[in-house]
């Protein structure tokens, strides 16, 4: 009883953000949302016994991804006017398909061949076998999905040298030290030997 | 008792404010990449409450990856956005028509 009231205080609370995200006028108030609405979901994946993911969720996506987010937003100097323009036009055409997708989620689920009850029932037996979440996780991750999760581990690193690739700018005019040039000039190139006469006229 | 379908209609919903935002925000890039973020939490959603109904920790373990691919995923696009940023001055992406697509 308590697990429903839960579950609908903290699914109408990450409806709310989502709906601020999509609706909000300045983007640092949808980023923020954005952080409520993770949040929300970290408890709710809590709810159905997914541990880790949900500290995951919090960890990933609120401590960096987030983040990042907010720092892009506030380093751009964006004009908010310009960017709304069209919301009022488009918000007819968006709720429609919202509504419809909606619609047709719904009567998936409702149709008597989806039998969700009876999904239900093999839970309990399974569940019981182990409840350690992250030992669970551990045991199929580092066996079954070894080799994709190796290749995760790429992805970021591909992510991590495509965006430094794509923001790092040499800008000119900036002055350093080049220490093999340094070491490699000789005699020749920095002093000049000036011959020049000298004048008996002045210490008369 | 929870079931499974109180998840299930979560996450349509949540998909479907995600897909709205798209329709809604489609001059702001950026809050264009936070509406990928939420349709991707709804899919996320579905996979934690069908492995967690079922027993089965695989979902879980798909959710893992998608964790991944969309923290690499908004990493590159909002450095594409920063880029254009400082050679455009601008985030709107009605300015985007260089390629004439």
């Amino acid at each position: 009883m308590i697990e429903k009231v839960i579950f609908y205080v903290f699914a109408a609370i990450l409806l709310l953000a989502a709906t601020l995200v999509i609706t909000a006028r300045n983007p640092v108030h949808s980023a923020l949302s954005l952080v409520l609405a993770f949040f929300t979901s970290s408890a709710l994946w809590l709810l159905a016994e997914a541990e880790f993911l949900g500290i995951a969720l919090v960890l990933v996506y609120v401590g960096a991804v987030m983040v990042l987010f907010l720092f892009v937003v506030m380093m751009l100097d964006i004009n908010v006017s310009v960017l709304r323009e069209g919301f009022a036009r488009y918000l007819p055409l968006g709720a429609l398909v919202g509504v419809v997708m909606v619609l047709q989620m719904l009567l998936v689920l409702g149709s008597a061949e989806v039998d969700l009850a009876s999904l239900t029932a093999t839970a309990a037996d399974a569940g019981a076998a182990e409840t350690n979440n992250i030992r669970m996780l551990g045991n199929v991750l580092y066996t079954v999905y070894v080799y994709p999760f190796e290749l995760a581990a790429i992805v970021l690193l591909l992510a991590i040298i495509a965006a430094i690739m794509l923001t790092h700018r040499r800008r000119g005019g900036t002055k350093h030290q080049d220490i093999s040039a340094q070491v490699r000039t000789r005699k020749e190139d920095r002093l000049r030997m000036v011959r020049m006469p000298t004048d008996r006229n002045n210490d008369s | 008792m929870l079931a499974l379908s109180d998840y299930l209609v979560l996450s349509a919903l949540l998909f479907s404010i995600g897909m709205a935002g798209i329709f809604l925000n489609r001059k702001n890039a950026i809050v264009l990449l936070m509406s990928v973020e939420l349709i991707l939490l709804a899919v996320n959603f579905n996979f934690i409450a069908f492995s967690s109904f079922l027993g089965d920790i695989h979902g879980q373990v798909f959710v893992f990856f998608i964790l991944t691919v969309a923290a690499a995923e908004s990493a590159i696009g909002l450095a594409i956005l920063v880029v254009l940023f400082r050679n455009r001055g601008s985030i709107n992406v009605g300015d985007l028509d260089t390629m004439k697509g």
